[in-house]
């Protein structure tokens, strides 16, 4: 039986007037622009280009805004208004060895050519609150120093001239896109490192932080960790040749993982991968570490069994608007699947009370 | 520095691709503001009217490795034709259809006669707006490079 439940129409159109003004906040608190959060807010930018795998801090902020400041929400609108959107072309792989670096670290070498570029961390602040701030007030200058010329190469690099470090297998062709085609298992890294690329921060550095504790044990180190821009290059058929279609910003993190070698390879390190839209260390981090124990089968290493070494579990759980929609779902109505369980737990009752009446009178009778 | 062969381009078409690449990466305020005080506005019919879609942007596994998709990137873009028959596409990041109209007419002014006046005007000051901008980023990241000193301990 299907019974059509009608109305509420007007209770949805007053809560979403309701959530308007909730939104928007005591009005006599002056108005958030998308302008300010797309300044201001930039690592809450970040993560919704991220997550939202659509890289527009404009689209990004005013997802922010609209959905007050809820993440997942905000990325869930930018998912959904990218698909409206036409795909004009791939670009090519962007040149990260080329990245204008704002930040540049390396955990393996201190002196490693191109230096250690700290750039603007929170990482050696004392994380208190600072009070000054929430006055308004000037701002000093950022002091300047003299600026490097050409390219800061990756630091892997330097373990590759010596042959320390696992070369990566090259690939031809269009790489998978999930985006496009539903996702098959098992997966090969490329179509991994897509998921991760637009998984759950949360989701990845728990995943993350549990290969750090032992499960699946791969110890990292953090080879380097850089963020800057890079330009992305596009073929443009009515052109006849490729243009820098834009300057986006990135975080890349290699990490250097031990390998004892096999039985073709000798003894050498290998990497994980992280690679993310925006400033997004703590991400680009905890993707390098789920990449390199997702390659326990390729590197022939043991499966302990862990979560993060496992492709079906961390491919199909990572992405937060499966999995918010899928969890969200369960408090929209469902009067009649719940009437027909109802039902179902009555006639158990009865059935079980009828039996034991039935057991009671056999007793007595004895 | 070795050569790179790809790049073998005619010395127009090289051009082409620098101020395309300029004016797409520019950001959206500078260029049109630019554009406005150019006060040019040639007749021009619309061979494709402008449109906002994405491009998918490419990674490499390792950084050195296999391709990857790691997430799209807004672009619009837009083809004019000058009275006088000339074609300029405007492909630029983002979505404003202001910045990639800008984009189009000046890729068609830049075939023509008006080339020069337009590369002094419009944009040699845009690259230098770009490359100040980014200079300064360059020399606020160089201040936080650190200088390691090593304590000396005992005697040599």
């Amino acid at each position: 039986m299907y019974v059509a439940v009608k109305g509420g129409e007007r209770a949805i159109d007053n809560a979403h007037a309701w959530l308007g003004e909730e939104r928007r906040g005591d009005q006599d608190v002056s108005e958030l622009s998308v302008a300010q959060i797309r300044e201001q807010l930039s690592l809450a930018v970040n993560r919704v280009m991220a997550e939202g795998s659509l890289y527009d801090p404009d689209l990004a902020a005013l997802a922010i805004k609209q959905a007050r400041g809820d993440m997942i929400e905000a990325i869930f609108l930018i998912r959904a208004y990218r698909t409206t959107l036409p795909r004009f072309a791939g670009s090519e792989p962007i040149a990260t060895e080329k990245m204008a670096c704002d930040r540049r670290i390396s955990a393996t070498f201190k002196d490693v050519p191109g230096g250690q570029i700290l750039g603007p961390t929170f990482d050696y602040t004392h994380r208190l609150l600072d009070f000054k701030l929430a006055a308004e007030g000037g701002l000093a200058d950022a002091p300047e120093g003299d600026a490097q010329q050409g390219d800061v190469p990756h630091v892997l690099s330097f373990l590759d001239g010596e042959g320390l470090i696992q070369q990566e297998k090259q690939g031809a062709g269009t790489p998978p896109d999930l985006t496009r085609e539903p996702m098959e298992l098992p997966a090969d890294r490329p179509l991994r490192l897509q998921s991760l690329a637009r998984g759950d921060e949360g989701f990845l550095l728990s995943l993350a932080y549990s290969t750090q504790r032992g499960y699946a044990r791969n110890h990292a180190f953090v080879g380097e960790l850089r963020i800057g821009d890079i330009p992305v290059e596009v073929d443009i058929p009515e052109l006849g040749f490729a243009i820098e279609i834009g300057d986006i910003t990135v975080t890349e993190c290699e990490t250097v993982n031990q390998f004892t070698g096999s039985k073709t390879e000798p003894a050498q390190f290998t990497r994980g991968y992280g690679l993310v839209f925006g400033m997004s260390e703590r991400k680009s981090i905890s993707m390098a570490l789920v990449d390199r124990a997702l390659r326990w089968e390729e590197l022939g290493e043991d499966n302990l069994g862990a979560a993060a070494q496992d492709e079906e579990f961390v491919l199909s759980h990572c992405d937060n608007i499966q999995a918010t929609g899928f969890l969200e779902h369960i408090k929209l109505p469902h009067y009649v699947d719940f009437q027909s369980e109802l039902e179902l737990v009555r006639k158990l009752r009865r059935d079980t009370m009828a039996g034991a009446d039935c057991t009671h009178t056999q007793e007595a009778a004895e | 520095m070795t050569m790179d062969n790809r790049n073998e381009m005619p010395l127009a078409q090289t051009a082409r691709k620098a101020w395309l690449s300029l004016m797409a990466k520019a950001p959206d305020d500078a260029i049109l503001a630019l554009w406005k005080a150019q006060d040019c506005n040639p007749d021009f019919t619309w061979l494709r009217r402008p449109e906002t879609g994405t491009v998918m942007v490419r990674g490499r596994a390792g950084g050195t490795g296999a391709p990857f998709n790691l997430g799209e990137m807004t672009v619009t873009r837009c083809t004019i034709q000058l009275d006088n028959g000339t074609v300029g596409h405007g492909y630029v990041q983002g979505g404003s259809h202001d910045k990639a109209r800008a984009a189009a007419l000046a890729d068609a002014m830049m075939q023509g006669h008006a080339a020069e006046a337009l590369q002094t005007s419009f944009l040699t000051p845009l690259s230098e707006q770009i490359a100040a901008a980014k200079a300064k980023r360059a020399r606020k990241a160089a201040a936080t490079k650190v200088d390691f000193f090593t304590m000396v301990r005992g005697e040599d």
